[in-house]
C-alpha cells in the first residue's frame, strides 16, 4: 500500500516538466499501481489491527486502481491544456488513498479518517474547472452535504462507543446487542453510508454535484468512490450490526425500494446526459444494495461483480461524453441527436454501455443485474424482486431513449466527427472488451467468489 | 451432426463476418451465405435426429452438452433437442434464410441491418437449443434490442413509438419471467441446498402446489406478452406494421413463437399443478384473443394491420391449444407454431413485395395486382388461404388438430370455447377473401400500376422456399406429428403427474 505514497512523492518531484510529459508519466504509474497490485499482495495487520488487508480488500483495491486508471486515460485530453495537472492528480490519488484506508480499517477511527481523507479532496476536484460557476455551486454543495453525512455518522459512532466502550471491528459484534442507543446510531451510521451512496432519500447532492463537476470528476465520483464505498458498506453492515439483522434488512428494503424507483422516475426526465447519468446511477445504487441486502456470500460477490461491470459500462459512456464535451462542449441529450451518423464508432460505444446500465444482454450489465436480483432473490421477498423486475423496465425505456436519439432521430446540427486522443480510446477499447467479454468470462464471478 | 452449439456459433460469425465487409453486395451475400448454410446445418441437425430415433435412441433430450457457466450458482450452458426443438429451429432456419432474401434491397446502413437480423437469428437459435433456465433467458432477451433498432432505424409509420412499445412490453414480459425463474430456482434443492437451473432436474423435482400457483402466473403471462396473450397484445399491431419486412417476419414468425415455447417448455412443463389450476384461465383468454384479433382485423384497411390483428388471433389458437392441456391439442398447439411461423413470414413477404412497388398498403387503393405482377400476387393469395385454414395448406392441419384435441374436454366450458374458437374461422375467411378479393383480383384501380415489375429472384426464392414449406406441412403433417409425439407424451405424463390430474 506504500506504492501510493510512492507515486504522491513522484508526483511531486516531477512536477517542473509539461502537461502532456506528466499525463503520460502519470498513467505509466497509474499502471505500475494496478499490476503491483496484483505482485505485492501480502496479507496482514498493522497498528494493532487498526490497518488490515485480505484477498477480498486487495482486490477490492485492485478494482479501485484499475477505474481510476481508466478515468486518468479518460481525462488525458482534458487536461492536458489544464494549468493544475500536478493538483488534480495529488487530489485524485489522496482520495484514492482514502478509500484504502477505509477498506483496509480495523477500526472506526481509522475508517472516518479514510473517510474525511476520500472526500474533502474530492470536494476540490468537483471544482476543478476553476472558471465555471456551476462547478464551484457543484463544490459548495458537494462539502456541505458531506460534511453533515460526515457528522451524522460521527453522532453514530460515538453512540455505539458509548455503548460498548469499544471502537475496533473485531470487539463490536458482541457488543451490539440492539439496545436503544445502539438502534439509534445504527440508523445515523446507515445514515451517513446513504448519503454518501446517495441513496434516496439523501440522494439530492448527487445530480447538482455531477452536473457541475468536470467529466473525468464526475465519473470519478459516480464510480470510483460510489464503488469504495459500497465496498465499505458491505465489510460493516452485516459484520458489525449482525445482531441487528431485521432492523438494518427492513431500513435498506425500504431504502432499495424508494432509490431504485425513485432514481429511475427522475432520470426520465432529464436533459442534460450529466444529470442523466447522475440519476441512472442512483437506481443502479439501488440494484447493488439489492444484492447486499441478501447478506449471504452470493450477494456480496454479486455486488463486487456488478461494480466492475458497471466500472467498465458507465466509463464507457462517460468517455464519449467526455471525448464529446472536450471536443464541442455539448452536453445535452438533444445534442447527441443523429450522433451515429458522424460517429458510427462512438455511437456503438455509447449504446453498448448504456444497454450494460440497462441489462440487456449480450452485454455484461445483464449478468451484473441478473446476480444481484438473484441474490434479492434468496430471501424470499419476491415483492422486492418484482419491483426491481419492474424497475428495470422503465431503466431501459431512459437508454433506448438516448439509443434512440443517437440513432434515429434526424438533427441539422449534429455533434461533428470527433475521436478523441490515443489515450481516450485506449481506455474506451478496455471498456467495451470488458463490456462484451465479462459477462461470458465467468472466471471472474468465481474468482471473487474465491475470496470470501 | 451432433454439437449444437455451432448452431449459434455460425450465425454469430456470419453477423461478425458482416460487419467487415466492404460494400453492400458482399454483406449480402455473406448474409445469404450463411443462412443457407444454417438452413442445411439445420436439415442435418433434423436428419440425424431422426436417424438416432430410428435407432431407437429414446432419452428425452438428444445431443446434449453440459458445460459449468456460473459454477457458483450452479447456472451451466446446458443444450439439447428434442423433437419440439428441431422443428422450431428448422422453421427459424427458413424464415431466416427467405428474411434475407425478402430485404436485398435495403440500402440505408446495410451492415447493420443484417447484423441486427443475424443478431435476432441467434437469440432465437440459442432459446430454442437451451435446457438451461438461465441461458434460455439470456438468449430470450438477446432478441428484445435488434428488434427494437430493427423497427426504430428501418421502419416506417410511427415507428418509434412502437418501436419502444414493443422493446417496453417485451422486457416487462421478460421482466415477470425473470420473477419466475429465480422464485423456481429458489424452490429447487438438488442435495445440500444446491438449487439449479436446469430444466430437466426441474421437471423432477416437486415443487410445492402453493408455489406453482404463486408462478405460473409470471412464467405463462411473461412468456404470453411475447406471443400476443390478450390483454398483452397490444404490441403486436404497431410493432409488425411498422417494422421493416424482413422484421416484421421475424417478429411474427420467430419472435413470437419463443413465447409459446416459452409457455409451454417452461410454464406448463415445469408447473403442471399451476397449468392445471390456471387452465381455464388460458383457454378463457386465448378463445378471446382469438375472437377480438379476429373482429380487429375486419376493421382494419392497411394489409400490414390485418395481418398483425390476425397473427393476434392465430396465436391465439397455439395459447388455446396449450391451455387444453390435452395431448391432440398440445401437438396441435406445436403444428400451429410452425405453421403460423413460416405462413405469416411469407404473408409479410407477400406484403412486403406489393408495398416496395406501389408504395401502399391500404386495401381501397389497391386493385387488379393479380394481372399486373402475377407472382407477388399469387404469393399473398397463397398465405391467405393458408391463413384461413384451406386443406392442403399447414394452417388446416395445425388448427383442425387443435380443434380435435379441444373437443376431448367435455365439459361445457371447453365445448363453448373450441366451438367459439371454431367459429372464429368463418370471421378469418372473411377478411382474407376480401382484402384478396379487393387487393389482388378485380381492375385496375391505378394506372401507374400497369409499370410494375414482378419479383425479382430473390424474393421469388424466399417465397418458393416458404411456399415450400408451408405445403409440406399442409401435405405431409405425419412426418412432423411423429417428431414431437413422443415429448408431448412427456409433458403429459409430467401433468399427470400433478395431484390436480384429469
Amino acid at each position: 500500500m506504500l506504492i501510493i505514497f510512492f507515486l504522491l512523492f513522484l508526483k511531486v518531484w516531477d512536477g517542473i516538466t509539461e502537461n502532456k510529459k506528466i499525463l503520460q508519466i502519470a498513467n505509466v504509474l497509474l499502471l505500475v499501481n494496478f499490476v503491483l497490485g496484483f505482485i505485492l499482495n501480502a496479507n496482514g495487520e498493522l497498528f494493532n489491527g487498526m490497518f488490515h488487508t485480505t484477498n477480498l480488500i486487495n482486490f477490492e483495491k485492485i478494482i479501485l486502481n484499475f477505474g481510476t486508471l481508466i478515468i486518468s486515460l479518460q481525462a488525458y485530453d482534458w487536461l492536458k491544456n489544464h494549468k493544475h495537472v500536478i493538483e488534480f492528480y495529488i487530489l485524485l490519488l489522496t482520495t484514492l488513498l482514502g478509500m484504502f484506508f477505509m477498506l483496509s480499517s480495523g477500526n472506526f477511527l481509522m475508517f472516518y479518517l479514510g473517510l474525511e481523507l476520500a472526500s474533502i479532496p474530492l470536494a476540490a476536484l468537483v471544482n476543478f474547472d476553476l472558471e465555471k460557476i456551476k462547478s464551484s455551486e457543484a463544490a459548495v454543495k458537494m462539502i456541505l452535504s458531506s460534511a453533515f453525512a460526515s457528522c451524522i455518522m460521527l453522532f453514530g459512532i460515538s453512540m455505539l462507543y458509548g455503548t460498548t466502550g469499544t471502537l475496533t471491528f473485531v470487539e463490536l459484534p458482541h457488543l451490539i446487542t440492539g439496545g436503544s442507543l445502539q438502534v439509534l446510531s445504527l440508523i445515523f451510521v446507515f445514515t451517513g453510508f446513504a448519503f454518501k451512496l446517495s441513496a434516496v432519500p439523501f440522494h439530492l447532492w448527487t445530480a447538482d454535484v455531477y452536473e457541475g463537476s468536470p467529466v473525468a470528476v464526475t465519473s470519478y465520483l459516480s464510480v470510483i468512490s460510489k464503488a469504495a464505498m459500497v465496498f465499505v458498506f458491505i465489510s460493516i453492515l452485516n459484520p458489525l450490526f449482525e445482531n441487528m439483522q431485521l432492523m438494518w434488512y427492513n431500513m435498506l428494503f425500504l431504502t432499495i425500494v424508494l432509490t431504485i424507483t425513485i432514481g429511475n422516475l427522475f432520470a426520465i426526465r432529464q436533459q442534460n446526459i450529466k444529470r442523466f447519468l447522475a440519476f441512472s446511477s442512483i437506481s443502479q445504487v439501488g440494484f447493488i444494495l439489492l444484492g447486499i441486502s441478501s447478506n449471504s456470500t452470493m450477494g456480496v460477490t454479486a455486488s463486487i461483480y456488478f461494480l466492475i461491470v458497471y466500472i467498465f459500462s458507465n466509463l464507457g459512456a462517460f468517455s464519449v461524453i467526455a471525448i464529446v464535451s472536450n471536443e464541442t462542449g455539448k452536453e445535452n441529450i438533444n445534442d447527441y441527436k443523429g450522433f451515429y451518423k458522424t460517429n458510427k464508432f462512438l455511437g456503438w460505444v455509447m449504446a453498448l454501455s448504456l444497454f450494460s446500465l440497462a441489462g440487456v444482454p449480450p452485454t455484461a450489465g445483464f449478468f451484473g443485474k441478473m446476480f444481484l436480483v438473484t441474490a434479492g432473490a434468496s430471501k424470499g421477498n419476491y415483492i422486492l424482486i418484482i419491483i426491481a423486475a419492474l424497475n428495470m423496465v422503465v431503466s431501459l425505456y431512459y437508454y433506448l431513449r438516448i439509443v434512440k436519439a443517437m440513432f434515429v432521430d434526424e438533427n441539422k446540427d449534429p455533434i461533428a466527427k470527433v475521436t478523441g486522443s490515443t489515450s481516450v480510446q485506449i481506455a474506451i477499447i478496455i471498456c467495451m472488451a470488458g463490456v462484451i467479454l465479462t459477462g461470458f468470462a465467468s472466471v471472474l464471478y468465481d474468482y471473487i467468489n474465491s475470496l470470501m | 451432426m451432433t454439437n449444437l452449439t455451432i448452431l449459434i456459433l455460425f450465425p454469430l460469425i456470419t453477423a461478425i463476418a458482416v460487419l467487415f465487409c466492404r460494400n453492400s453486395a458482399q454483406i449480402r451475400w455473406t448474409a445469404l451465405a450463411g443462412s443457407a448454410i444454417q438452413l442445411i446445418l439445420a436439415s442435418l441437425l433434423m436428419h440425424s435426429y431422426y436417424a438416432e430415433r430410428a435407432a431407437g435412441n429414446v432419452s428425452q433430450m438428444l445431443f446434449e452438452s453440459r458445460t459449468s457457466w456460473y459454477s457458483a450458482l450452479n447456472i451451466e450452458y446446458y443444450i439439447g433437442v428434442d423433437g419440439i426443438s428441431v422443428i422450431m429451429i428448422m422453421m427459424t432456419a427458413f424464415v431466416v434464410l427467405s428474411g434475407i432474401l425478402i430485404s436485398w434491397k435495403i440500402e440505408s446502413l446495410t451492415k447493420e441491418f443484417f447484423f441486427l437480423l443475424l443478431l435476432l437469428s441467434v437469440g432465437a437459435y440459442g432459446f430454442f437449443i437451451s435446457l438451461d433456465l438461465f441461458t434460455m433467458f439470456f438468449f430470450l432477451e438477446v432478441a428484445v434490442i435488434p428488434k427494437f433498432l430493427l423497427i426504430a432505424i428501418w421502419g416506417s409509420g410511427k415507428k418509434e413509438y412502437s418501436a419502444m412499445k414493443l422493446a417496453l412490453m417485451l422486457m416487462g414480459g421478460s421482466a415477470l419471467v425473470l420473477v419466475g425463474l429465480l422464485v423456481t430456482y429458489f424452490k429447487t434443492d438438488i442435495g445440500n441446498g444446491v438449487h439449479t437451473f436446469d430444466l430437466i432436474k426441474i421437471s423432477h423435482q416437486h415443487i410445492p402446489l402453493e408455489t406453482q400457483k404463486l408462478i405460473f402466473p409470471f412464467l405463462f403471462v411473461g412468456f404470453g406478452v411475447f406471443t400476443a396473450l390478450f390483454p398483452f397484445h397490444t404490441w403486436v399491431p404497431d410493432g409488425h406494421s411498422s417494422a421493416p419486412t424482413a422484421a416484421s417476419m421475424f417478429l411474427a414468425g420467430i419472435s413470437m413463437k419463443l413465447g409459446g415455447y416459452g409457455c409451454l417448455r417452461v410454464a406448463t412443463y415445469l408447473m403442471p399443478e399451476g397449468a392445471q389450476y390456471y387452465s381455464s384461465v388460458i383457454v378463457l383468454l386465448a378463445t378471446i384473443a382469438i375472437i377480438y384479433g379476429a373482429f380487429a382485423t375486419l376493421m382494419q384497411k392497411d394489409l400490414k394491420y390485418i395481418n398483425a390483428y390476425s397473427s393476434v388471433s392465430h396465436c391465439g389458437f397455439i395459447l388455446l391449444g396449450i391451455g387444453m392441456l390435452t395431448k391432440t391439442a398440445i401437438i396441435g398447439a406445436v403444428l400451429q407454431m410452425v405453421s403460423h411461423g413460416v405462413m405469416t413470414a411469407l404473408f409479410f413477404g407477400a406484403i412486403g413485395m406489393i408495398y416496395d412497388r406501389t408504395h401502399t398498403r391500404e386495401v381501397e387503393k389497391l386493385g387488379g395486382l393479380l394481372k399486373t405482377i402475377p407472382f407477388v400476387a399469387s404469393v399473398y393469395i397463397i398465405a391467405g388461404l393458408c391463413s384461413l385454414g384451406l386443406p392442403g395448406f399447414s394452417g388446416f392441419v395445425s388448427e383442425m388438430t387443435i380443434f380435435m384435441g379441444a373437443w376431448q374436454r367435455p365439459d361445457a366450458f371447453h365445448r363453448i370455447a373450441t366451438i367459439l374458437a371454431c367459429a372464429s374461422i368463418v370471421v378469418t375467411a372473411v377478411y382474407i377473401l376480401r382484402a384478396a378479393g379487393k387487393a389482388v383480383m378485380g381492375p385496375i384501380t391505378n394506372s401507374q400500376y400497369n409499370e410494375l415489375t414482378d419479383a425479382t429472384w430473390t424474393e421469388k426464392s424466399a417465397s418458393v422456399l416458404l411456399t415450400f414449406a408451408v405445403l409440406s406441412i399442409g401435405l405431409a403433417p405425419f412426418w412432423l406429428i411423429d417428431l414431437i409425439t413422443p415429448d408431448t407424451q412427456l409433458i403429459m405424463e409430467n401433468l399427470a403427474r400433478g395431484v390436480l390430474g384429469n
